[in-house]
């Protein structure tokens, strides 16, 4: 399963990497920031299954990513990983085209427990 | 028409959302308990500690949050938040501590009533350092105790209501 972690915090994007280990098959890419990842994205043969995305990075921030991606791809799965936890910010990013939203900070568990509905949500439609 | 009245004074419901979130953020994501003291105001221009991660709120609430650790606290729990010991001087201390800083800010914001931003964290380290708010209001510091060191969390912010 191939992950891409957008994160401006490497800290981060570590503890994530942790978490996310434990899925079968794991492949991680990075990126910093919006622009960073729309170019890993790029330069990326096939995609990712599945891409985290913080809300305030520098640059780019993480609801423009989504909605750059979502003009162009309705398929890859996008969770939003932020400290934003107001219901119109969620909402605003639901619109936007995130198929689930982890506010953090979150234990490992709350994040496998997102990844895996998000998974099974998916599988399901 | 519309115009905004700004409110100087600090009250409980401004200090508690953020003596919330050290709780949450300790627990969810250092694996260290936090206890957080009685809050008093900050007299002194220098920030209360040597390692500080810096956030600014803008909007309905603005104004600055530094979460202040003492040099020791702040090596132990960046190796309990990262799980790796870094040197203070280690790009990735910095970005650790920032990110801490990022969490209580931003799991803070939620409960403070109207909407506001927040920047991404900045980080200073260095004895003495004074760390400027608005001249305006006073900032109030909520000291914490941790298993791993001590550490306080600086709130220097406004709330602007829509009159």
């Amino acid at each position: 399963m191939k992950f891409l972690l957008v994160d401006d915090s490497k800290t981060m994007r570590n503890i994530q990497k942790k978490v996310l280990s434990n899925f079968p098959g794991a492949e991680f890419a990075e990126a910093g920031d919006g622009i960073e990842a729309l170019s890993v994205i790029a330069a990326t043969p096939g995609g990712f299954d599945l891409i985290m995305v913080d809300w305030n990075m520098p640059n780019m921030d993480g609801i423009t990513l989504v909605k750059k991606i979502r003009e162009k791809d309705a398929k890859t799965l996008l969770v939003m990983a932020t400290t934003e936890a107001e219901k119109a910010r969620v909402l605003d990013a639901i619109r936007a085209g995130v198929n689930n939203y982890v506010v953090k900070p979150f234990t490992p568990e709350a994040l496998t427990e997102k990844i895996n509905a998000t998974l099974a949500k998916a599988k399901a439609a | 028409m519309s115009s905004t009245a700004t409110s100087n004074a600090i009250t409980p419901d401004l200090i508690i959302p953020f003596m919330n979130a050290v709780t949450q953020v300790f627990q969810k994501m250092v694996g260290v308990p936090a206890t957080v003291q009685k809050p008093y105001l900050k007299t002194q221009t220098a920030s209360t500690y040597d390692v500080c991660g810096i956030i600014g709120l803008s909007g309905q609430v603005a104004g600055s949050v530094v979460v202040s650790f003492a040099e020791a606290a702040a090596v132990n729990l960046v190796e309990s938040f990262s799980g790796t010991r870094f040197k203070v001087s280690d790009p990735d201390f910095a970005d650790a501590i920032g990110e801490l800083a990022n969490m209580i800010a931003g799991g803070a914001k939620q409960h403070l009533g109207g909407v506001a931003s927040i920047s991404t964290p900045s980080v200073v380290i260095g004895k003495g350092y004074a760390i400027a708010g608005m001249s305006d209001i006073p900032c109030v510091v909520i000291p914490c105790t941790s298993p791993r060191g001590d550490f306080a969390v600086e709130i220097c912010i406004k709330r602007h209501k829509a009159a």
